[in-house]
């Protein structure tokens, strides 16, 4: 009995690979296992492999597998490109259609099923997922009924023949596949898992109603891969709220928009990729010096230029962190898990307008884009602080002067006043200004401002700068990482402390400002530091140095090849450094 | 009731003496009272640039925001607070070079904002370059030899932009002009004024009395219909863009904010933020 099982199916994009992985999926879901999936796509509409890896296990997971139990391909491509991954004990499941062949040096043998075929009979080819589908469930000794339930929500609507159909497909794959399988049945059944059903979605989703729960209700955004859903979601959901979604004509607009809606007094944010975030960073400065709230996810993709659009990387960082030209107060957070991308999404929001700056929510393509299950986000854990607002109409100012928007204040925060409001009449401006926003060029006023502007970051108030499990107080070694590597660092870390070695791990969610005493603590507990990062020149330990020093003991594992770390070949590159 | 007056604040505008912006602040402080709104339900939005002080010289809240974006700004802030009158404003190489993409945008969404560019054709502030506004062999610090591109047609662009309200008015004539822009306040929907606003430091070719040699008031050719789209083209295109007056004005089509689905009534900024639990729960099943 399996305590993990890897999946993976393959085949031309467009020709329906992610919706077998998402039924799939979703069977497993309501069964009651974990699942964290791992898409491969390219930038182009139809053709071009595709593939979807899907993990399953009764015990949480937040990393790719290693290796693939089950492959099922649609066509030779996905086995040559894919075998490599298999081992003795795996098996491909390839349909009849293509005349599969086996590579020679493939360790796990071709099972050929007439996945068209049976489809076709049956009415149409399109239902060939179906039949890999029940296939699959034969080979997992599952009980076919399970997708019952999901066939009648899904096809429903379309009535009950295509259900019937659909679910005869599921039947006949499972048939033909235990025939096939013969004495092998069972191999590969998985452990049982507690039958309770998670939330399954994808980083996207998580930042997405995170936004709508922290009171959002406007959003511009411009379309770009890998962080179009989050907007596909709000189109859908915030007219129920009354909100709304603007599709501007680019990042700038993007930016600006909810700028000028935050300055309305409504929540209002962004969300792109790089290419986005380059043309964001006069609307960052913009947000820094006018002192009005500014939420932007970043969901990190291969750069630079445009770079690898559907691949992973995490080389925006230092832009996020440093990017807009001049001095402003910024906050930088980089969430790790579903959980947190939805709650660090609300703290965004709050800090935005507590703080009145803007804050870049990052992540990266397989955080934005992996599909995970989640335990439900807990309603009571929802908190809206939306700091010093003027709510109501104002007393006159002395002299019929403009309201002091930006009053020098002891916390460097001033009362925000909403336009529309009666006596708060300010000026804003991207010019230095005085109090009242006046604009003013007195080295004075100047050196007041911009010290006002940065003391605000002094009150920062964010839950948990670090996620942090470290056990040792002398440890072998400390593994930094941050956004999506968090499952891989996980595991590498749970696999050596198994062989006797004495390993922290940190991943960092507050990257601006730097959460330097709470890390330098851990350096210092830590005879070897290695920052796990993807990107080539290394900007997280780069950072580090920078904040906290360490310089000797620090090593770097980079990674820049558009794929995410899979935990045995970090665990290696981590080995070869300790010793 | 709010008196133009009202609209004054105590700040010195930093435009040369005789510059044509003076007499734009005047109108939009004129037409703003006349519509009978109260400074603080006004906010005008500006760009970069000689033109974008405006933002800091009327008596409203005032959003001096960053070169060419102004109509962003001021689309968002209007999406925010649909009770709020939003007037963006700017100047030809905000809103035509840099600002392009933005302008031909927001006319195309007809978000209820108005626009007035204040069009000296040239760059002041950075003490005179040429602007896509100005005329081809216009020598500029960064024209020695002539402007070798061909004056930009906003009018043109904006009706071929599907523009709801089209108008525009001279500096001088502040009585039309504060008419023009309060047509605009009043029109529903995204409104485009132009302004010739003459720039008399760097621009000796469109002087004060270049224009009125050369302008036609619209309300001076007979027949002519402001509701005629076809006819408001082939005007321009005639009178070479030197018309003064509203151009075209569409009473038919909604804004884009009465086109929205579920676009709440009440401004977004008063709306309850809070999801409450049924809500919540609802979204997150959906996930499972």
């Amino acid at each position: 009995m399996l305590h993990q099982l890897s999946w993976k199916v393959g085949g031309q994009q467009g020709e329906g690979i992610e919706s077998t992985g998402e039924i799939f999926s979703m069977a497993m879901n309501r069964l009651g296992y974990h699942l964290y999936g791992y898409r491969h796509f390219s930038s182009r509409i139809k053709g071009g492999h595709t593939n979807n890896k899907i993990t399953v296990r009764p015990t949480e997971v937040r990393s790719i597998a290693d290796d693939l139990d089950i492959l099922v391909a649609f066509d030779q491509e996905t086995i040559e490109v894919n075998y490599k991954e298999l081992t003795e004990k795996s098996i491909i499941l390839a349909d009849a259609k293509f005349k599969p062949v086996q590579p020679e040096d493939s360790k796990a043998p071709v099972f050929i099923v007439p996945f068209t075929e049976i489809a076709t009979e049956l009415g149409t080819s399109l239902m060939k997922n179906m039949v890999a589908i029940g296939s699959t469930a034969a080979l997992l000794n599952l009980n076919t009924s399970v997708f019952q339930s999901l066939v009648d929500e899904i096809f429903g609507r379309k009535g009950e023949e295509v259900v019937k159909k659909n679910m005869e497909a599921i039947q006949q794959g499972y048939d033909i596949m235990s025939e096939l399988l013969g004495d092998r049945v069972g191999e590969w059944e998985l452990a049982p898992a507690d039958g309770k059903r998670r939330m399954f979605m994808i980083g996207n989703d998580a930042i997405a109603l995170g936004a709508l729960a922290a009171g959002s209700r406007f959003m511009a955004a411009y379309p770009i891969t890998p962080a179009s859903e989050i907007m596909e979601y709000l189109i859908k959901k915030l007219p129920k709220f009354g909100g709304a979604v603007i599709q501007t004509e680019d990042e700038i607009a993007a930016a600006t928009m909810a700028i000028g809606a935050n300055y309305g007094g409504v929540r209002s944010f962004t969300a792109s990729a790089g290419p986005g975030l380059s043309l964001m960073m006069e609307a960052i400065g913009l947000s820094g010096m006018t002192e009005q709230p500014l939420v932007i996810v970043d969901t990190q993709r291969g750069g630079p230029s445009t770079g690898l659009p559907t691949k992973q990387e995490q080389s925006d960082l230092m832009a996020m962190l440093y990017g807009t030209h001049g001095e402003i107060p910024k906050v930088v957070i980089a969430p790790s898990t579903l959980e947190e991308a939805f709650f660090d999404t609300i703290q965004a929001f709050n800090i935005a307008e507590e703080l009145q700056l803007p804050v870049i929510i990052m992540t990266d393509l397989q955080l934005s884009l992996g599909k995970q299950t989640t335990e439900p986000f807990d309603y009571s854990k929802i908190e809206i602080r939306r700091g010093k607002i003027a709510f109501e109409d104002l007393e006159p100012t002395e002299n019929k002067d403009y309201f002091k928007r930006y009053e020098n204040t002891e916390d460097g925060v001033s009362t925000r006043v909403l336009p529309g409001t009666e006596n708060g009449i300010h000026h804003v401006t991207g010019v230095e200004h005085d109090e009242t926003g006046k604009p003013s060029e007195s080295a004075g006023n100047r050196q007041v401002q911009m010290d006002k502007r940065f003391r605000k970051l002094e009150k920062l108030n964010f839950d948990t700068p670090v996620y942090v499990n470290a056990p040792h107080d002398e440890a072998d070694v400390l593994l930094v990482g941050f956004n999506s590597t968090r499952g891989a660092l996980e595991e590498v870390q749970e696999r050596l402390t198994t062989e006797g070695k004495k390993v922290n791990h940190a991943h960092i969610r507050l990257l601006f400002p730097f959460p330097s005493e709470e890390m330098a603590a851990l350096v210092n507990g830590a005879k070897k530091v290695i920052v796990v990062e993807n990107n080539k020149t290394a900007q997280l330990a780069n950072i580090m140095k920078l904040n906290i020093g360490g310089h000797s003991k620090t090593h770097s594992i980079t990674k820049y090849d558009g794929t995410p770390f899979l935990p045995r070949e970090l665990e290696n590159k981590v080995k070869e450094l300790l010793d | 009731m709010a008196t133009f007056k009202d609209f004054r604040n105590s700040v010195k505008p930093n435009w040369c003496p005789g510059c044509g912006d003076f007499s734009v602040q005047a109108a939009i402080q004129r037409a703003s009272a006349n519509v009978g709104i109260e400074p603080h339900e006004l906010a005008v939005v500006a760009g970069i640039g000689c033109s974008g002080r405006i933002a800091g010289y009327i008596n409203s809240y005032g959003f001096h925001g960053i070169h060419g974006r102004a109509l962003p700004i001021a689309q968002g802030l209007k999406m925010a607070n649909r009770d709020l009158n939003v007037i963006a404003s700017g100047g030809d190489g905000d809103g035509f070079a840099i600002g392009m993409a933005h302008t031909v945008h927001a006319i195309r969404r007809n978000i209820d904002v108005t626009y007035v560019v204040m069009d000296n054709q040239i760059y002041g502030l950075t003490k005179g370059q040429t602007s896509p506004r100005s005329a081809q062999g216009f020598i500029t610090k960064s024209t020695p030899g002539g402007a070798i591109e061909p004056s930009l047609k906003p009018l043109e662009v904006a009706l071929s932009a599907g523009a709801t309200f089209v108008a525009q008015g001279f500096s001088t004539d502040i009585k039309e002009l504060t008419a023009l822009i309060e047509a605009g306040i009043q029109h529903k929907g995204f409104s485009f004024i132009n302004v010739f606003s003459p720039c008399v430091t760097y621009n000796k070719i469109n002087t004060y009395e270049w224009f009125k040699e050369n302008l036609t008031k619209l309300a001076d050719i007979e027949g002519y219909d402001p509701q005629n789209r076809e006819l408001a083209m082939q005007t321009v295109m005639e009178k070479e863009g030197l018309v003064t007056g509203i151009i075209y004005q569409d009473l038919e089509t909604k804004s884009y904010q009465e086109k929205v689905p579920g676009y709440s009534e009440q401004p977004l900024s008063e709306l309850d933020m809070n999801l409450d639990e049924g809500q919540f729960n609802d979204l997150v099943k959906e996930f499972m």
